[in-house]
């Protein structure tokens, strides 16, 4: 990501219904030119209030947006070089598609031949062509999203927010559409903040994601780096599955940090840690191992309870003594005796450990405060 | 019984039913355009005695029931102008913003269509005495306007109901102001709506009786001068009346059914 220009930058953004607590939080966040950014994170937790800031639909109430070195505090919705998909389409019922698709040029007032060329060329971008004399009651969820994004795209933007806007269509055409918004976005070069609940499609489709909880930006970053060093707890869990177990520090070695856990000592990979810190630990469930008899180094003692097929894999739930599930994921294969122990080991670096206490709790303390 | 047989039955039964509806239902305005081409002179002016033009030719000399008509189009167009414009927004207003009391107020609107006519005819005689507000045009407007507007409301709330409030702020996001988003988005989307509500407002305004026999004063309107004249049976120059009346509204409904005002296809 280096070298790269920031075209959005928020700095230090809160945000405040109301009769309200806060709804964003000391945001910060840049976004790179031509990248595609997502916001990911559960329902209510501030991801469209985000966008609807940049866009123009909300008041800032404290802090900055800066749109390509420029604040835009004061500048209306129709000022604004951003273009918004809406999750409802919000398509304009009493035009033709052509229409809707041309609505952003007639207000620019460009010469009609102009008008009809580059919507044309727009249609046929979105795989619309021949459809340009209907009108939106007569088009499929899909289709309407297809106009929904060409009517957005007409103007240019040089950033484009898109909330949510598979939200409403059917798996197959979910992914489906992911492969062509990616397939456009990467044809234009327009940047994208793309809004979305579903990790699933965050994975596949960001160039980064920006992972949000209950207003609080937890980490930034490529998928990998989210998937394989969540930086809080909760992006450890949010993002896949993954196993956690609570422990303090108990010696640090470079980057190999050794943690007390009830049934012993976990040596995992971290930076910045401090003996005697609260932390977990985050091992994934098909990074686990299971040997019947006891193994050399650190091993977990458990007891199998359940195994499911899931196609091509096998999942299993096994027990450990002190009664906390443990997950664990392998290619199908041979099964787990269902009777007796096993012993769970791992490679080192598969254990990733993570601070234990999130910004979510630094934040409850500082409310506190406030209060 | 052959299946067919049955149906067929079934079929001619459906027939017969449906004509029946529509003789019940055509028939008196049938007699009323057959009458005013009677030649007949004498009360109760129901005996047929030949085919004329007399009638409409006489209707145009009548300068009361004239003027009686020319009351009745000027109260349906002024009282439809004013509840349209106070209905749209209330509607929109309603729709838009949350506000104590809303609940009440969105009660009452049903109270003046659901009290007896004559009820609220008196309710408002009462009130003009009593603010001894002259009867009269100005009076007949406030009444019409009055039990027009929760009409007009009902029928902008129907079409409001399936209003995406997102599409304003697409056209802003294109780069319209509220100015152009309110011309070209806002109004044509609810246009239906609002054209309908004025319809009802006028076909309300443009029959009532009732209400207007309490508050017109000295002002006869079309309807209160045909209700007087059936005294005496009903004049075949009241009948022509009728018919022109009859022409030019199915003349609307016709245009307005074949699309000729909408531009689009909904
Ligand atoms: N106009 C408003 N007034 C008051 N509170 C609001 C308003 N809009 C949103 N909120 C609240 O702000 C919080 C964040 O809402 P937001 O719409 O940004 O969530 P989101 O992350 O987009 O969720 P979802 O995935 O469900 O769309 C929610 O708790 C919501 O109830
Ligand atoms: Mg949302």
């Amino acid at each position: 990501m280096e070298e790269k220009k920031i075209i959005v930058e928020i700095k230090n953004v809160n945000k405040v219904y109301q009769g309200t607590n806060a709804v964003v939080k000391d945001l910060n966040l840049n976004v790179y030119e031509g990248e595609f950014l997502t916001l990911l994170g559960s329902s209510g937790c501030g991801k469209t209030t985000t966008l609807r800031m940049i866009a123009g639909f909300e008041d800032i109430t404290s802090g900055t947006i800066l749109v390509e070195g420029e604040n835009i505090e004061d500048k209306e919705p129709f000022e604004r070089n951003v273009n918004t998909v809406f999750q409802t389409y919000a398509l304009f019922p009493h035009m033709t598609v052509f229409d809707n698709v041309a609505y952003g040029l007639k207000i620019k007032k460009k010469p009609k031949g102009e008008i009809k060329t580059k919507v044309m060329e727009m249609l046929e971008l979105v795989q619309l062509g021949g459809f340009e004399k209907r009108y939106p009651s007569q088009l499929s969820g899909g289709q309407k999203q297809r106009v929904a994004i060409a009517r957005a795209l007409i103007n240019q933007p040089r950033v484009l927010l898109l909330d949510e806007p598979l939200g409403a269509l059917d798996l197959k055409l979910r992914k489906q559409m992911q492969l062509e918004l990616k397939r456009l976005q990467r044809k234009l070069k327009i940047t994208f903040i793309y809004v979305t609940h579903d990790q699933e499609e965050a994975l596949s489709m960001s160039d980064r994601i920006a992972i949000m909880n209950d207003g609080i930006l937890q980490q930034v970053g490529t998928p990998v780096e989210i998937y394989e060093q969540p930086a809080t707890r909760f992006v450890a869990s949010f993002i896949g599955e993954t196993n956690l177990f609570d422990g303090a520090v108990s010696s640090v070695d470079g980057d190999k940090v050794s943690v007390s856990i009830e049934s012993g000592v976990i040596t995992g990979k971290g930076t910045d840690f401090k003996v005697g810190e609260m932390v977990a630990v985050s091992v994934r469930p098909e990074r686990i191992k299971y040997s019947v008899r006891p193994v050399e180094g650190f091993t977990v003692p458990a007891a199998v309870k359940e195994q499911v097929y899931v196609g091509s894999v096998l999942k299993t739930i096994v027990v450990l003594p002190n009664g906390n599930e443990i997950r664990i994921e392998r290619l199908a294969g041979e099964e787990l005796p269902a009777e007796g122990m096993v012993y769970l080991y791992w490679k080192d670096e598969d254990a990733k450990i993570i601070h234990s206490f999130d910004n979510n709790i630094f934040a409850a303390i500082d409310n506190i405060q406030l209060a | 019984m052959n299946r067919r047989i049955k149906e067929k039955i079934k079929y001619t039964a459906g027939i017969i039913y449906c004509a029946l509806v529509y003789v019940f239902l055509f028939l008196p305005i049938v007699v009323i355009v057959v009458n005013s081409f009677n030649a007949t002179t004498s009360k109760p002016y129901l005996s047929w005695k030949g085919f004329t033009f007399a009638w409409y030719g006489k209707l145009f000399e009548n300068t009361v029931l004239l003027a009686s008509f020319g009351h009745t189009v000027l109260l349906a167009v002024v009282s439809t102008l004013l509840s349209t414009a106070i209905g749209t927004l209330a509607a929109v207003g309603m729709y838009k913003y949350h506000f104590k009391g809303k609940g009440l107020i969105d009660g009452l609107l049903y109270i003046p269509v659901v009290i007896p006519e004559i009820v609220l005819g008196i309710s408002l005689l009462t009130v003009f005495a009593k603010a001894s507000v002259p009867r009269g045009m100005i009076t007949l407007v406030l009444a019409h306007v009055t039990f027009s507007i929760p009409f007009v409301i009902f029928n902008i709330r129907a079409r409001l109901s399936g209003y995406d409030n997102s599409i304003e702020e697409a056209s802003m996001d294109l780069g319209a102001n509220r100015v152009y988003t309110f011309f070209h988005i806002t109004l044509p989307v609810l246009a239906p709506g609002i054209g309908g509500g004025a319809l009802l407002a006028f076909t309300l305004s443009i029959d009532d009786v009732i209400i207007s026999y309490f508050t017109n004063g000295q002002v006869k309107t079309f309807p209160l001068k045909v209700m007087e004249s059936i005294k005496s049976g009903v004049a075949p120059d009241v009948n022509a009346l009728s018919t022109l009346i009859l022409v030019g509204t199915s003349l609307l409904v016709i245009l307005t059914q074949s699309g000729i005002f909408s531009k689009h296809k909904k």
